[in-house]
C-alpha cells in the first residue's frame, strides 16, 4: 500500500529525512517514532503529498505521488499535525465541503457525513463553529475529515495529542477497528500508545531509520528485557544478592515504581526461562526476606531513549 | 472544474461567516459615495453620467482590494489548513482559481450593490446606459486584476499585512505605470520599447478607455491576460513553496 524508496528531504543545508525506505501493507498499523525534530512530521507530509521530496520516490497503492498527486491524493486520509481546520466554518459544513471535494453528492454525501460524525462523536457540536470548541472535538474534526472517504491509506500525525485519557481509548479503539482492511501510519510520542494499537513501530532520529520491528522485538532490545526484579527492605537487601549469587547476572538498580525508589535487585539472565523457576526456589530454600519477585517486560521509552539519544539504559547504582 | 466551484463556494461563505465581507461592503459603498459626491462633484457638473463615480475607483482599489485579496493564502499558511487544501484530491491550479473567483465573486457583490448611483443618475437625467455599463465591466475587470496581483502575492507569505503592503505597491505602480511618475524612471535607462510597453500596462489607461463606452478589445485582453499571468504566477508560487 505504502512503499517508500530512498525517500529524502533538504531544507537548504538542512538533511531533514534522509534515505528513508519502507513499505506498509495493507492490515499494518506502523508507530511512528522519534524525538521532535526527527523528520517524522517532514516524511508524513512528503506521503500526504504536501512537500516534494528532494529524491526518492514515495508509491501509494501504485501510484507515484510526484507524477501523480491526485491520484494518491484521493486514496489517502490524512490528518495534519495539529489538526488545522477552518475555524469559522462549523463540523457540519466543514465536513460537508470535504465529502463534496472527495466527491460525495447528495444522498451519499449526507450518509457519509452522518456516519463519520457517528464514528468520531461530533454530534453535540455540528452546528457551532469549530474556533469555539474544545482542542479535542477541534482534534476530531479533524480525525472526521481524514476518515470521511474510507481512504486505504490513513496517515495519522498525533492523531491524540492534545485529547483526554477517555478520547485516547476511543481514537485507539476507532484505530484498531479500521486497521484490518487499511494501511495506516500513526506518529507519536507516547510509547503506550504504540503497544496500544500498532503491529509495528519505526524509530527514526535525525531524519534515519534507527528501529524497525513489531512493539515486542523493540521491547526485547531492552537489556532488561525479561530480566528479573527482586524488592527487598534496605536492610534485608545484600543478604538476598548473597543469596542469590550464582543466578544470573545480578546487579543492583534504582528502583523506578512510584514511592518505590529504594534500590532493587536485577537479575538478567539472557531469556533463560527457567531463572524465575530457580530463584524463587532459592528464595523458598533459604527463607529469605523478599518483598516482591516479578518479571522485567522492558519498557519501550527505555529502549526509544537508548536508541536516540544512546544512553545507557540501566545505570547500576553505587549502594 | 467541480473542484473549483467547491472551493469557490467554501471561501465565499466564509466572506460572510466573519464580520470581514460586512465592513467591507460598508466601507466601499461610503467611499464610493463620499468620492462620488464631494471630491467627484456629482450634482455640480451637472452631467447625467457616472464618471465623477467610476474615475476614483482604480484609487479605492488600491486600498480596499489588497484588504480582501491578503488573506486568500496567508492566512491559510498562518492557520495550517494550507496542509489540509493541498492534501484533497484538487490540483494546485483548481485552488488557486477556485479562491480567485470567489474573492472576483465578492467584489461582484460589492460593486453590484452600488446599484443605487444608477438609479440616481437615471431619475436626474437621461444618462448612456451603455457606457455605464461598459464602465461596470471595466471596474469589474480592474478589479479582478488587482485581485489576481493580491492573491499572488498573499501566497508568498505568511504574514497577511506583508501581503497587503506588497499587494499594494504592485498594484500601485500597475495602475500609475501611465503617469510620468513612473515612466520618467524608466525614460532615463530604458530603451523606448521598454517605456511604451510599461506605459502600455497602466490600468488608468486602459480602464479609462473603456469609461469612455467602447469596450476595445485589446483592453479586455489586457485585463484578461493580466488576471492569466498573475494566477499563473500564483500556482507556481504555491508549488514552489512544496518543494521549498
Amino acid at each position: 500500500m505504502i512503499a517508500l524508496t530512498d525517500l529524502t528531504k533538504r531544507f537548504g543545508v538542512l538533511l531533514a529525512v534522509d534515505n528513508v525506505t519502507f513499505s506498509v501493507g495493507k492490515g499494518q498499523v506502523l508507530g511512528f517514532l522519534g524525538p521532535n525534530g526527527a523528520g517524522k512530521s517532514t516524511t508524513m507530509k512528503m506521503i500526504a503529498g504536501f512537500l516534494e521530496p528532494s529524491s526518492g520516490h514515495a508509491r501509494i497503492a501504485g501510484f507515484d505521488i510526484t507524477t501523480s498527486p491526485v491520484e494518491v491524493k484521493k486514496r489517502i486520509g490524512y490528518l495534519p499535525e495539529g489538526a488545522p481546520t477552518y475555524g469559522d466554518m462549523t463540523p457540519a459544513s466543514f465536513l460537508d465541503f470535504i465529502a463534496e471535494i472527495r466527491g460525495f453528492d447528495g444522498a451519499a454525501k449526507t450518509t457519509r457525513v452522518g456516519e463519520v460524525v457517528e464514528k468520531v462523536r461530533l454530534k453535540e457540536v455540528l452546528n457551532q463553529s469549530i474556533d469555539t470548541l474544545s482542542k479535542g472535538y477541534k482534534r476530531r474534526v479533524g480525525l472526521a475529515q481524514a476518515i470521511l472517504h474510507d481512504p486505504d491509506v490513513l496517515i495519522l500525525d498525533e492523531p491524540t495529542d492534545g485529547l483526554d485519557p477517555n478520547q485516547k481509548h476511543h481514537v485507539r479503539a476507532l484505530i484498531r477497528e479500521m486497521a484490518a482492511d487499511k494501511a495506516i501510519i500513526v506518529s507519536t510520542h507516547i510509547l503506550e500508545e504504540v503497544e496500544a494499537v500498532c503491529s509495528r513501530a519505526i524509530i527514526i532520529a535525525q531524519g534515519r531509520i534507527v528501529a524497525d520491528g513489531s512493539p515486542e522485538q523493540l521491547l526485547a532490545r531492552d537489556p532488561s528485557h525479561n530480566a528479573i526484579i527482586v524488592r527487598a527492605a534496605r536492610e534485608h537487601l545484600s543478604g538476598v544478592e548473597t543469596a542469590l549469587e550464582g543466578i544470573g547476572t545480578i546487579s543492583r538498580i534504582n528502583g523506578n515504581r512510584p514511592g518505590q525508589e529504594d534500590p532493587v535487585l536485577l537479575i538478567a539472565g539472557n531469556n533463560d526461562a527457567s531463572i524465575i523457576a530457580r530463584i524463587s526456589d532459592r528464595i523458598r530454600e533459604k527463607d529469605l526476606n523478599v518483598e516482591e519477585v516479578y518479571i522485567e517486560k522492558g519498557a519501550l521509552d527505555r529502549v526509544f531513549r537508548q536508541i536516540t539519544m544512546d544512553e545507557s539504559p540501566l545505570e547500576a547504582t553505587d549502594a | 472544474m467541480r473542484n473549483i466551484l467547491i472551493i469557490t463556494r467554501r471561501e465565499l461563505k466564509s466572506y460572510f461567516a466573519t464580520p470581514v465581507a460586512y465592513v467591507f461592503i460598508v466601507i466601499f459603498l461610503a467611499m464610493t459615495g463620499a468620492f462620488t459626491f464631494y471630491i467627484g462633484n456629482f450634482f455640480d457638473r451637472g452631467r447625467a453620467d457616472l464618471d465623477a463615480f467610476f474615475q476614483f475607483h482604480p484609487w479605492l482599489y488600491l486600498l480596499l482590494i489588497p484588504s480582501i485579496s491578503m488573506r486568500l493564502w496567508a492566512e491559510e499558511r498562518k492557520t495550517g489548513t494550507i496542509e489540509l487544501l493541498m492534501t484533497l484530491p484538487v490540483t494546485t491550479a483548481a485552488a488557486v482559481i477556485g479562491k480567485f473567483l470567489a474573492a472576483w465573486g465578492f467584489a461582484a457583490i460589492a460593486l453590484a450593490l452600488t446599484f443605487p448611483m444608477w438609479i440616481t443618475v437615471n431619475v436626474l437625467g437621461n444618462p448612456d446606459n451603455g457606457v455605464i455599463v461598459a464602465s461596470y465591466i471595466g471596474s469589474w475587470l480592474m478589479a479582478g486584476a488587482f485581485l489576481a496581483i493580491g492573491s499572488c502575492v498573499s501566497a508568498m507569505t505568511k504574514n497577511q499585512v506583508i501581503a497587503f503592503i506588497i499587494a499594494a505597491t504592485v498594484c500601485f505602480l500597475f495602475t500609475m505605470s501611465g503617469l510620468d511618475l513612473v515612466l520618467n524612471f524608466f525614460r532615463l535607462w530604458a530603451p523606448g520599447l521598454l517605456v511604451e510597453t510599461v506605459a502600455s500596462m497602466s490600468f488608468l489607461t486602459h480602464f479609462r478607455a473603456v469609461m469612455n463606452g467602447v469596450i476595445d478589445i485589446r483592453d479586455l485582453i489586457f485585463f484578461a491576460s493580466l488576471i492569466t499571468f498573475w494566477l499563473f504566477a500564483n500556482v507556481i508560487v504555491v508549488d514552489l513553496k512544496k518543494s521549498a
